[in-house]
């Protein structure tokens, strides 16, 4: 991927101003400091916020969305939130069970780390090219962050991370960027 | 939990019972059943009017109007609700329109129904156009307050319309249609019985409340009323019931 003179200001605040990025393939985290418009730049690769100036190249791939918040819908069941993106209701039995989370929980009945598993899972499930994860091991023991970090890279793919831990970094096997 | 509950009974039972002997001492004090009857002579007005049948076929043709009304004002809300929601151009056509239905006093409606319309009709028709706005205005409000992350996460994940439409705005909504619906069921029910009273159709409780008003028949004044709040209140406790009971169902 490729971002190359990329100008971006929210509300007359600059956030990126001539940045500049080149990843290869593989898991790249972005680290930095709350507000240096690590969230940001995702939405931007995303598509999700367009650019004041610049070029996103990221060779066309689609992408998959987590969000720093779960941002699951409350009056659907586990399932049924991931099975309104995706049509692979085995895969995601499966990926559920392998989360240990029951996929028939509503989602006010789930704790903050299974929340944060369901949008995971339903980001994965979401079968696109290249992820985009804001922070996907909050809220998580580093039992669990081990085991989704080998989820992440079990699934081969492109991926956008952004965490403010070296150990996730280091558990994901992933080249670091910092903001 | 118990003694709580039988506190809340108490204090419920002492309430109304303070009222009563305050209603009961006024009467006495007045001493004349032409201008305030005493809740005795109210009840035995209401007794004798219980055990004609022609009472009981009012009470249902008005209940079965209101209910009329209200289910038509409820339909029509929801419809109007998507309409205004969905396009720039019908919200700038329709909003107006029923802001000036919300605004506008219900006996001059009335009087231009009659004009308009058989009288039968009219109460169905008040009770329909003073339930639209405000079950429109509380399910648009909940819709313009859809939770933006969701919006986002679902241009994300590209839902169609559709799945927009049915697993985000319905459900964000469905509170504001729940909370109209249980205020538009007084305002149906009390303005079916105002339309009743200045339109007087041939069986209606609202012609019958303002016979006893023709006739000075004060106690059964007080009794036809006492009949429309207890109706009110047992309607709306029953519209209560359905719709949770139904959000219940739903939620199983």
């Amino acid at each position: 991927m490729k971002i190359s003179n990329l100008w971006f200001s929210y509300d007359n605040k600059t956030v990126f101003e001539d940045f500049f990025l080149e990843t290869g393939e593989g898991i790249t985290c972005l680290m930095g400091a709350s507000g240096r418009g690590k969230t940001t730049l995702l939405k931007l690769v995303g598509g999700l916020l367009k650019p004041d100036k610049g070029t996103i190249d990221n060779g066309g791939k689609t992408v998959s969305f987590m969000f720093q918040e779960d941002r699951l819908l409350p009056w659907l069941t586990v399932r049924e939130n991931i099975l309104l993106v995706t049509d692979k209701a085995r895969e995601t039995d499966e990926l559920l069970q392998e989360l240990e989370v029951d996929g028939n929980l509503k989602i006010s009945e789930l704790s903050g780390g299974m929340a944060r598993r369901v949008a995971l899972a339903r980001c994965l499930l979401y079968d696109r090219d290249m992820l985009l994860m804001d922070e996907p091991f909050k809220g998580m023991d580093s039992k669990l962050i081990e085991k989704v970090a080998q989820i992440i890279i079990r699934q081969n793919k492109t991926a956008l991370i952004t965490t403010h831990s070296l150990e996730e970094a280091k558990a994901l096997d992933a080249e670091v960027v910092t903001l | 939990m118990t003694s709580i509950r039988q506190n809340k009974t108490l204090k419920k039972v002492l309430s109304r019972a303070f009222w009563l002997l305050l209603w009961q001492l006024a009467a006495g004090k007045v001493g004349k059943e032409l201008i305030l009857p005493s809740p005795f002579v109210v009840v035995r007005a209401l007794f004798n009017l219980a055990v004609t049948g022609k009472f009981w076929i009012n009470t249902a043709v008005t209940i079965v109007r209101v209910l009329t009304g209200y289910c038509l004002g409820v339909i029509l809300a929801v419809l109007l609700a998507i309409m205004t929601c969905s396009s720039e151009l019908l919200d700038a056509l329709i909003s107006p329109v029923i802001r000036i239905v919300r605004a506008t006093p219900v006996a001059s409606f009335i009087i231009l129904a009659l004009l308009w319309m058989g009288k039968d009709n009219v109460p169905i028709l008040m009770s329909t156009l003073m339930v639209i706005p405000v079950v429109w205005e509380n399910i648009t409000a909940q819709y313009q307050a859809t939770d933006v992350n969701l919006l986002e996460m679902a241009q994300a994940y590209k839902l169609s319309k559709w799945k927009k439409f049915r697993y985000i705005y319905v459900p964000s909504a469905f509170p504001g249609f729940l909370a109209g619906c249980m205020s538009a069921m007084g305002l149906a029910w009390k303005s079916g019985i105002a339309a009743e009273v200045l339109s007087q159709p041939k069986i209606a409780m609202g012609s019958n409340l303002y016979y006893s008003k023709l006739y000075l028949e004060t106690p059964d004044l007080f009794a036809w009323t006492a009949v429309v709040v207890i109706l009110s209140m047992c309607i709306e406790r029953l519209i209560k019931y359905l719709l949770f009971r139904g959000v219940r169902n739903e939620d199983k």
